[in-house]
């Protein structure tokens, strides 16, 4: 029973569990259902996008992960253990925060290390110095967190995870509140901890964010993934975009939107913009050849994440084109 | 974190064979030191600490005038300063330490819940069940240190003010000083039964509601409850049961010879409050969702 052994625990060749696994997890309060059957699938050296509008139950979902609350049904494994069942013993290797991090504020930051280095145990309180360089803190390691900016503790939230040592990082919402100078050194931290074999688990809003760091995603809307995989395959299945510049841009326009397999057909500020499979715009180029309307620029396009995004989460899971049960096994 | 591209990136380790879980101990030491920590904390001491160096003052502002034909303590206050305690006790138990144990029982779960910060270090290394224990010895540990910083304030100030001479007992016995403080400490010591039952159910509430105000209120509030119930005609059967009878129960140990019935009853009562409280209160947050912050 993969649940009763430790991480490190598996035979050669035998099939290590994945640092997070939850099968139809549901989490009810009262008459809401704040997360309904979600499946994840978090492999080792992923950085997992977990994405979705604000409620749509993300949150919810690491609380459950994390063991802070109960799911209604359902179970989450973090490499194997279930968090429910084992407890702290579950969290081995695992460290992260949800929603923003919190701290004791009349404590300094170093006190406040000092104490989850010591319920963390092992040799955690020998990283604190390590740690707050890392997240550029030392300076104002004496002073109470209670003065800390919100970025500040943002950054101390990341100290403190990575006291763990983890093999696993949970991360809600890391960019909220840094400035952009913030913002992209915290990309370059996962980044650089996603390079040392650590598995990040990052929810975000900052969908450019995620498209850059993600290699695969989740997206959930209203308590239900509406798509798990890899963020290259849902750019795909998203359709190759095209965008036009013509000699007349409202016929094309028209055009277009006669045209048999154009889809999505919009005029913007830099001509028109659709969707086609590769014959279809062979077929529509000529189509505007014969309308004497000339081409001056044809450029493809992948759908970008927030495209995606936006057309999954506005369309109740029912975005044309995107196979949304793409979910491995 | 400008530069954090150029700063050393930490190196993993090899994954531990076996979790090693912090003792609770380790858990508890922090949970004091948190209080310590905290300037709230010292709003309790500091009213049981300051009332019995009024008393003495003012005592001793009254020299020479009479001291009235109250308490068998009161009665000795210039003989010995070993009544000082003695009668402090005898005040601060009905309400005062109550309080001081409210104070910190009632806060010291929900205050983590409402700042955020009990989900920090529920997902650290240690289990549920570990912070709560050490949450309740904490919460414990500080209503002793308020009962026993009282006695010693009182007793090194009746001392100063009157002398370490012996004492006249409930039954009329005289007994030696150093006898005297013995039983100033052991009467100190007993009336931690009632009071860390009202610690326990301060736990209770400031889990179970996860508001600090709330809990301390609460907690003072049935103390104030019971005392009401007491006075009412009629429920003159319930009256030895109810916790704040219990609250006086020490005066047993100030009789020769010691009379222990009335200190067995209050720990048999007292646990019939706080084995329920302090069990309800650890299921409440061993499976409470931690949905705060």
């Amino acid at each position: 029973m993969p649940d009763a052994r430790p991480a490190a625990a598996h035979s050669p060749g035998e099939e290590a569990p994945p640092p997070v696994r939850a099968r139809g997890l549901v989490k009810r309060y009262d008459e809401v259902l704040a997360v309904d059957h979600i499946d994840l699938n978090v492999r080792t050296g992923d950085v997992y996008g977990f994405l979705g509008p604000n409620g749509a139950g993300k949150t919810t979902t690491l609380r459950m992960a994390l063991g802070l609350i109960v799911p209604t049904e359902g179970a989450v494994e973090l490499f194997g253990r279930d968090p429910m069942r084992r407890g702290a013993a579950a969290l081995e290797g695992v460290a992260g925060f949800v929603e923003a991090p919190r701290f004791y504020p009349y404590l300094s930051a170093r006190k406040n290390l000092e104490l989850l280095a010591a319920l963390d145990g092992g040799g955690a309180r020998e990283r604190i110095d390590e740690v707050l360089e890392v997240v550029e803190l030392a300076p104002r390691a004496k002073h109470r967190v209670g003065g800390y900016s919100h970025g500040m503790r943002q950054r101390l939230g990341i100290a403190a995870a990575l006291l763990r040592r983890p093999r696993l990082l949970i991360l809600d919402e890391p960019a909220t509140g840094l400035d952009p100078a913030g913002m992209r050194d915290m990309r370059i931290l996962i980044r650089r901890l996603a390079e040392e074999d650590i598995t990040v688990l990052l929810s975000s809003h900052q969908l450019p964010e995620v498209q850059e760091l993600c290699d695969r995603v989740a997206i959930v809307d209203r308590g239900r993934v509406v798509y798990e995989g890899a963020l290259s395959d849902l750019r795909r299945q998203g359709g190759a975009g095209y965008r036009l510049r013509t000699t007349d841009d409202a016929r094309a326009l028209e055009v277009a939107r006669a045209q048999a397999g154009v889809e999505h057909a919009m005029s913007g500020e830099h001509g028109v913009s659709f969707q086609a499979q590769e014959p279809e715009v062979g077929a529509f180029s000529l189509a505007l050849a014969q309308a004497g309307i000339g081409i001056l620029a044809l450029t493809p396009e992948l759908a970008t994440l927030e495209d995606l995004f936006f057309r999954l989460t506005e369309s109740n899971g029912a975005a044309p084109g995107i196979d949304r049960t793409a979910i491995p096994a | 974190m400008s530069s954090v591209a150029a700063t050393p990136a930490p190196t993993l380790p090899a994954p531990a064979a076996h979790f090693r879980r912090p003792s609770t101990l380790t858990a508890y030491r922090w949970e004091l030191r948190k209080l310590i920590s905290q300037k709230r904390t010292y709003l309790g001491l500091g009213l049981v600490v300051i009332l019995p160096l009024f008393f003495v003052i003012f005592q001793n502002a009254r020299h020479g005038h009479d001291r009235g034909a109250g308490d068998f303590f009161a009665r000795q206050i210039t003989q010995s300063g070993l009544a000082t305690p003695v009668l402090m006790l005898l005040f601060l138990s009905a309400f005062m330490l109550p309080l001081a144990a409210s104070l910190v029982a009632g806060d010291i779960v929900a205050a983590e819940d409402g700042n955020g910060t009990l989900k920090t270090i529920l997902t650290r290394s240690v289990n549920r069940g570990q912070v709560f224990a050490a949450k309740a010895l904490a919460a414990m540990t500080y209503a002793a240190l308020a009962v026993f910083l009282s006695a010693f304030v009182a007793t090194l100030a009746g001392v100063l003010s009157w002398g370490f001479h012996h004492i006249t007992t409930y039954s009329g016995t005289v007994v030696s000083a150093p006898e005297g403080l013995l039983l100033v400490v052991a009467a100190n010591a007993c009336y931690l039964i009632p009071l860390f039952t009202v610690a326990s159910v301060g736990v209770l509430l400031s889990t179970a509601t996860r508001n600090s105000a709330a809990s301390v209120v609460g907690t003072v509030g049935l103390v104030l409850l019971l005392y009401i119930l007491a006075q009412i005609p009629g429920l003159e059967a319930v009256k030895p049961y109810l916790l704040t009878e219990q609250f006086q129960n020490w005066q047993g140990l100030l009789r020769t010879p010691t009379d222990w019935a009335p200190i067995w009853h209050s720990l048999w009562v007292c646990a019939l409050y706080a084995v329920p409280a302090l069990f309800a209160a650890y299921l409440v947050f061993l499976r409470r969702d931690v949905a705060g912050g």
